[in-house]
């Protein structure tokens, strides 16, 4: 066996295998040779101490912006790929709305191709929805599909069009591609910047009702019943929402969500300030509403964490509130933030690895979320007690819109492993690749 | 009153020396045709009131009396460590071709009299500006002197002359302190 | 009691103690613009520049007329006439006029927080005119001011404040100080302009002849005209049928009721002229507020910004022999 890996020591949380637990993990062939219990190792290849820390399948953010092509100042497929597996992340799946958007095959090949350039983690685009995202006409989803798209979004844009958004559900099930869908009725969001509340209202800044969420929400499971098809709700941010995914889960109907690090961490106090960081799409919302998102992944409604990774250059952010950009960077706070919300509400470890890595290959069907043997050897080891302070100036990412610059935080991935081969170690990691276990 | 601290006028004092430049003001200027008093605020403010009291039990005149807030014609606003209040300027008469008497408690400087000056010239154009002051304690460093004075009081720099009224203090006395000491 | 901002870009979190220091400053500034010459020289040598992206006649000249009273010299700078138009972003054009040391910058943005985001970038003190719909604090000082001459008093008072309030930086810069001041607010407008999270504020009504019952002062907003075709309100035609300010509605409220409108006024729109010109009315008393509430602010944030900077300044002086002045306060 070619490029063999040991990782010992380390307890081993496999949601999808039921595993949970003191055990190493034998890697060959950029697949999981064997899960032993500890110390039965080969004693072949490298070693990695994993003592002290979980041994994770890889982490799998299924929402993040990479930016190329098109916008390479901001970030591109290399530099966005690094701040995942910095963040511990050893896939991710990136959304259309580039430059061109990829709503064709050329765009799909040309970002797959970066990504194997770039050697880190793996990319899986996402295609558009509709022609260069307007939201009129079908893009070629079956094209984009051969090119290796996981599903189909127009992210950045509201499918205003609820004959389209019918058909889109009908047309994409014919591939088993889930329809990933950014809920904002544009006209009653018309040009709000911040959640529409108290400190919208303090501030004088123009609002986005929770409503406008929730209407295109409740327009779209309605849509669902009647087509068929999957739907799957990004970044959903209001507790109205998650009644409406609950019950409609409740129904029967094949509707998932995902909730962002943001979304359950701050609220709209955040824009005090006029924080341009705190600025994103849908915007922060009230501590009822991050309560409600909560308890979403606490009963599963919500089955995804996923970053909504959004970077931007300073010049984009450093303006007065009304001309700043939406959106933070996520890769790289996604996993303290997951694992000190985990902790306050006493979220089991497992269904958060269910969150970040199980569920997303589940929903995207894409290799990846569990350690079994034969499974990919796509790994993350995190220490879950190492302290560190965010530092926006550290980041691996292009750019620094973070609201957590600061931020003394505990937990990070020390080890990130692709396809069995290291592609990101923390600084001061006891990673050994020469020496054998006792 | 603190150990330190002399009086150098009591009650009795200060009764005679405004009596004294009520009768002064009245010769030097005969009688009270077109006298004004101004007084620089705050105690400056209840002498002159005082002064128009005598002048009126002396002439049967109530003499036009004003008051003036130096605050915004001060040379050392940026200097001040704490922000001055201003309580505001009040002068109900016409200026032009008065015989303004400026009454003060204490000249020392002369640098809040150039700016009562300042302040009075921005309200027109007096015929002359005569000066009143409790008491001099010398150490001028503007050439301003005082026709009418209470009290002249040779003090050291790093004294502190301080003059208490009934009105806002409630005694009427002149102390003198050594600053150190405070 | 006294100011010890920097900057002042709103109301909402200054005490009850900052306010009332305002309102007493502003008023012994008022006696100034009665004198036969109507200046100081306070601000002697202090250079205040206005930078103005939103156009406004009166407020600008309110503060022309303040930083000249004070002596200051006053740079007027519009976005037609600044490098705006050549595509420069506020911030580049901030940091540029302040490489020139101004004393002040008067900033009037339409975007709320512009003030607040210049005011953690560049040095320099920084006057808010009105940002977006968040604050217009100079305006709601001098609307605080002509209240207390009136009627003594601000604390226990009913204010009224009608119209378009959801957009209304007059209106929140007004709630902030009038709540702070102990003054119950009223608002009244129509429901789409009055948004849920108002009755934390104040009692919220839609019936106009209701909400000024009884009330001591009545506040009447500006319809912005420009807010038609957003469906706020199906005319102006309409709005005025159910919000404008009549006799029959003032009549209502109690027997010494005064009358603010920031200006300018829409006459007959949302104010009908017999009002706006009657007993009641405090309109020019507003006006010549302003001025005196302009002199004392820029009085209070440029001496404050000298006092508070650096100590270069202070270096020369202290080696002269030190004036007797300073040593007995030193000492003391």
């Amino acid at each position: 066996m070619s490029d063999q890996l040991c990782i010992s020591g380390g307890t081993l949380i496999d949601p999808a295998s039921g595993t949970s637990g003191p055990r190493d993990l034998l890697i060959g062939d950029g697949h999981i040779a064997a899960v032993t219990e500890p110390n039965r190792g080969s004693g072949k290849g490298a070693a990695i101490d994993a003592r002290g820390c979980w041994v994770v399948p890889g982490l799998i953010d299924m929402h993040v912006h990479l930016r190329e092509p098109g916008y390479e100042y901001k970030e591109t497929v290399e530099t966005g790929t690094r701040a995942a597996v910095a963040g511990g992340f050893t896939a991710l799946a990136c959304m259309a709305n580039t430059n061109p958007v990829n709503d064709n095959a050329a765009v799909t090949e040309y970002i797959r191709e970066r990504a194997e350039l770039a050697k880190l983690a793996r990319v899986y685009p996402i295609g558009a929805v509709s022609k260069a995202l307007r939201g009129e006409e079908l893009a070629e989803i079956g094209e984009m599909h051969r090119a290796g798209i996981v599903a189909v979004s127009d992210d950045g844009m509201p499918i205003m069009n609820g004959g389209l958004m019918r058909r889109a559900l009908e047309y994409s099930a014919m591939f088993g591609l889930a329809v990933i869908v950014h809920e904002q009725d544009a006209c009653i969001a018309a040009d709000g910047v911040m959640h529409e509340g108290a400190v919208s209202l303090r501030l004088g800044l123009k609002g986005i009702p929770a409503a406008a969420e929730e209407a295109m929400i409740a327009r779209d499971i309605a849509l669902l019943a009647r087509t068929g098809g999957r739907l799957h709700i990004a970044h959903l941010s209001t507790a109205g929402a998650v009644d409406l995914v609950r019950d409609a889960k409740a129904r029967g109907l094949a509707v998932s969500a995902e909730v962002t690090p943001h979304h359950f961490t701050l609220t709209d106090a955040a824009v005090d300030g006029y924080n341009t960081n705190a600025k994103m799409n849908p915007p922060l919302r009230t501590q009822q509403d991050v309560d409600a998102v909560r308890q979403g992944l606490l009963d599963g409604t919500i089955e995804v964490i996923a970053t909504d990774h959004a970077p931007h250059h300073r010049d984009e952010k450093d303006v007065e509130f009304d001309h700043a950009a939406n959106g933070i960077v996520g890769l790289e706070t996604a996993l303290p933030l997951a694992l000190r919300m985990a902790d306050e509400i006493r979220l089991p470890v497992e269904r958060l690895v269910g969150a970040m890595s199980t569920n997303p290959a589940r929903i995207l069907g894409v290799p990846g979320g569990r350690l079994a043997v034969g499974d990919v050897a796509d790994v993350t080891i995190v220490d879950p007690a190492r302290q560190w302070m965010v530092d926006a100036a550290r980041f691996q990412s292009k750019s620094r819109n973070t609201p957590f610059g600061g931020m003394a935080v505990r937990g990070q991935a020390v080890v990130t492993i692709v396809g069995g081969h290291v592609v990101w170690r923390a600084d001061d990691v006891t990673a050994n690749a020469a020496a054998r276990p006792a | 009153m603190a150990t330190n601290e002399r009086v150098v006028m009591d009650a009795q004092a200060i009764e005679r020396a405004l009596m004294r430049v009520t009768h002064e003001i009245l010769e030097r200027n005969k009688g009270t045709t077109n006298v004004a008093l101004v007084g620089i605020r705050s105690r400056g403010v209840y002498i002159a009131q005082r002064l128009c009291n005598k002048i009126h039990a002396i002439e049967g005149v109530e003499v036009p009396t004003g008051i003036i807030d130096i605050t915004l014609y001060r040379d050392d606003l940026s200097r001040s460590r704490q922000q001055p209040a201003i309580k505001g300027t009040d002068i109900d008469f016409g200026m032009d071709d008065k015989r303004i008497v400026l009454v003060d408690d204490v000249l020392f400087t002369g640098r809040t009299i150039r700016a009562a000056l300042d302040a009075l010239m921005d309200f027109g154009r007096p015929r002359d500006v005569q000066l009143f002051v409790l008491v001099d304690r010398g150490h001028r460093e503007l050439p301003i002197r005082a026709d009418y004075v209470g009290k002249n009081l040779p003090t050291a720099v790093n004294e502190s002359v301080e003059v208490r009224l009934v009105e806002s203090d409630g005694c009427d006395e002149v102390v003198i302190a050594r600053a150190e000491e405070r | 009691m006294s100011f010890s901002h920097r900057h002042l870009l709103g109301l909402e979190n200054l005490s009850r103690d900052e306010l009332t220091f305002l309102l007493d400053t502003a008023a012994s500034f008022k006696e100034i613009s009665e004198r036969d010459i109507k200046k100081v020289p306070t601000l002697r040598g202090k250079t205040v520049v206005s930078l103005f992206y939103e156009a406004s006649t009166r407020t600008r000249t309110s503060f022309e007329i303040a930083a000249k009273r004070m002596s200051a010299d006053f740079i007027s700078l519009s976005s037609s006439t600044s490098s705006a138009t050549k595509g420069e972003t506020l911030l580049d054009t901030a940091r540029n006029l302040a490489a020139m040391r101004p004393d002040a910058i008067i900033l009037r943005h339409s975007a709320s927080g512009a003030p607040h985001f210049l005011a953690a970038r560049i040095d320099c003190p920084i006057v808010n005119a009105g940002d977006g719909s968040h604050e217009h604090p100079t305006q709601a000082l001098l609307d605080l001011l002509t209240i207390r001459e009136r009627k003594g008093r601000l604390e226990g008072l009913t204010v009224a404040i009608v119209g378009d309030i959801l957009h209304s930086r007059v209106a929140r810069s007004n709630i902030f100080a009038l709540r702070t001041l102990g003054a119950t607010v009223r608002l009244i407008g129509p429901p789409t302009l009055l948004p849920p999270e108002l009755k934390a504020w104040g009692e919220t009504t839609s019936d106009l002849h209701e909400g000024v019952r009884d009330a001591d002062v009545i506040m009447m907003l500006r319809l912005q005209l420009e807010r038609q075709g957003k469906n706020f309100f199906p005319t102006v035609d309409e709005y005025s049928r159910y919000f404008c300010l009549t006799q029959r509605a003032v009549a209502g409220a109690s027997p010494e009721v005064i009358i603010l409108h920031p200006g300018p006024m829409n006459r007959g729109v949302e104010i009908a002229s017999d009002v706006a010109d009657g007993p009641d009315s405090v309109i020019m008393g507003q006006v010549t507020n302003g001025i005196a509430v302009r002199m004392a602010v820029l009085f209070l944030l440029v001496n404050r910004a000298k006092v508070h900077s650096s100590s270069e300044a202070e270096a020369p002086v202290a080696e002269t022999r030190p004036p007797a002045a300073r040593l007995r306060r030193r000492a003391g």
